[in-house]
């Protein structure tokens, strides 16, 4: 019985694990996100005639960044939905 | 449902190699055989569409009174062997799917959902399951959930000794079936389009799809690819506009969410890496297996990684794509939720807070729609780059061992 509280008590632990998790993802994202647009924005400035090429970079370079803080964002959906 | 998408990618796969004016000089059909080749055999393998089908433990098997956000939310994820619309005076309106099982004694068996009348009655000796079965008789919920199909001996006890193969037509089946259909009626009428017209400027939906059509050729496939870019343009014009078309539909209420499956996101990424590796040189496998230009001691520690590297690299393309989809779409689903989950505590709470729930829910609509455009281009990037990346090599003839 109280290994089952503990289990419990673990099980409710995991959710705040996943909370934690997810929100720390979301700040890297936003942190490695907003630099790409930082300098993306310097960039243009620089030169900007390059508009176009230095915007599809950006997005792609974002899409990345995002790739990998969505990675945290599964394996938080796992502890919450999966065990 | 992979028995689907396989044969409906290689069909549009040879379709839109029709786009261009030019003749197709296609220098390696055995290429293109070699995939549908294997794309035949290992749809032999396609069991159940529903990698991602796990509940949550506490809602879909145990019903909570009121509103339970979390089980709605999965219900419109998840994959279902019915085609729930909305609810009319308490009557659903579903249009049940075809269920087909295949049994090793007994062969396929094809029958309509309603059958199994919401998981209450058992037909031929099938059963589909739900929260009250899985707790009656104790089924471990990592492997059993809510609408899998399962063998049941006479007495309504499962059978766990009949493998099942579950071929069915779901949800998600029927809806990549309707993007295959839509996507070779546009693209079929712009070829011929391009075939009487020839010469002249393009008009209409033809004019719409072309710039994309164009950049994806100019901006993807050419840079990487180089001169053996014919060859693989219309696996990557597929794949694009196969993920975009199944992105959009699935924004419409009441359709399936396609590209937030982990199966058909594996099954894309699987097809990229059959691609990659058919694509592969010696020099590629040489950098794999004994890396240029890195010390000797440092070999042992990287050699694995680069091993490893191999299959990361279209694992990250899939969970990429899976994971922002299902993220936008959990997201649209919970803002909506929260309307019924305030209307529960207050009905005017519910009323109050629906402007704004529909307010941000139109916003996360836009910023969904350019999410999937930019997640099929992003897979189609990626799928050039790492082929390009496969048979690029044979240029490090002058690089010495690095001087740490």
């Amino acid at each position: 019985m109280i290994i089952l509280n503990i289990l419990f008590l673990a099980t409710g632990m995991a959710k705040v694990g996943a909370g934690v998790g997810a929100g720390l993802a979301a700040i890297g994202a936003g942190i490695g996100i907003g630099q790409i647009g930082a300098n993306a924005m310097d960039a243009i400035a620089r030169q900007p005639e390059m508009v176009g090429e230095i915007r599809s970079n950006m997005i792609v370079m974002a899409a990345l960044v995002e790739g990998v803080a969505l990675f945290a964002v599964v394996v938080a959906v796992l502890i919450l939905f999966v065990g | 449902m992979n028995l689907i998408s396989f044969p409906a990618i290689t069909g549009i796969n040879y379709l839109c190699g029709k786009f261009h004016h030019l003749k197709m000089h296609n220098r390696r059909p055995v290429l293109r055989i070699a995939a549908v080749f294997l794309i035949i055999c290992l749809s032999a393998t396609a069991g159940e569409g529903r990698v991602f089908a796990a509940p949550a433990k506490d809602s879909t098997l145990t019903p909570k009174p009121g509103f339970d956000a979390n089980k709605v939310i999965l219900e419109h994820i998840k994959d279902a062997h019915e085609w729930h619309f909305f609810a009319v005076n308490g009557h659903q309106v579903v249009l049940p799917l075809p269920v087909v099982l295949f049994v090793a004694g007994r062969g396929w068996s094809v029958f309509s959902a309603a059958r199994f009348d919401h998981g209450r009655q058992t037909y031929k000796g099938f059963r589909m399951l739900t929260g009250d079965y899985i707790r009656r008789y104790n089924l471990p919920a990592k492997s059993y959930f809510s609408g899998k199909i399962i063998a049941v001996k006479a007495d309504g006890s499962p059978n766990f000794d009949l493998a099942i193969y579950d071929y069915s037509l779901t949800r998600n089946v029927m809806q990549m079936m309707l993007s295959a259909f839509l996507l070779v009626l546009i693209f079929v009428g712009m070829a011929s389009k391009y075939r009487k017209n020839p010469g002249k400027a393009p008009s209409g939906f033809q004019n719409a799809l072309e710039p994309f059509v164009l950049f994806i050729r100019d901006d993807v496939a050419k840079p990487y690819l180089g001169k053996r870019y014919l060859a693989y343009l219309p696996f990557l014009l597929t794949v694009f506009f196969f993920i975009w078309i199944n992105s959009l539909l699935g924004l419409i209420p009441g359709a399936a969410n396609v590209p937030g499956n982990l199966a058909f996101t594996g099954v894309l990424a699987l097809i990229t890496f059959i691609f990659i590796m058919f694509s592969t040189n010696r020099h590629y496998w040489q950098h794999i297996f004994w890396p240029p230009g890195i010390p000797l001691w440092v070999k042992p520690i990287l050699i694995p990684v680069e091993i490893l590297g191999i299959f990361t690299k279209p694992f990250a393309l899939m969970i990429r794509l899976f994971a922002n989809m299902l993220a936008g779409h959990m997201v649209i689903l919970s803002i909506i939720s929260l309307i019924f989950i305030f209307g529960g505590l207050a009905s005017i709470a519910g009323w109050g807070f629906t402007p704004v729930s529909v307010a941000f829910t139109v916003f996360m609509y836009l910023v969904e729609l350019l999410v999937g455009l930019i997640q099929a281009f992003i897979f189609t990037n990626l799928s050039a780059l790492f082929i390009a990346q496969a048979f690029e090599g044979g240029n490090h003839q002058g690089e010495e061992e690095a001087i740490i």
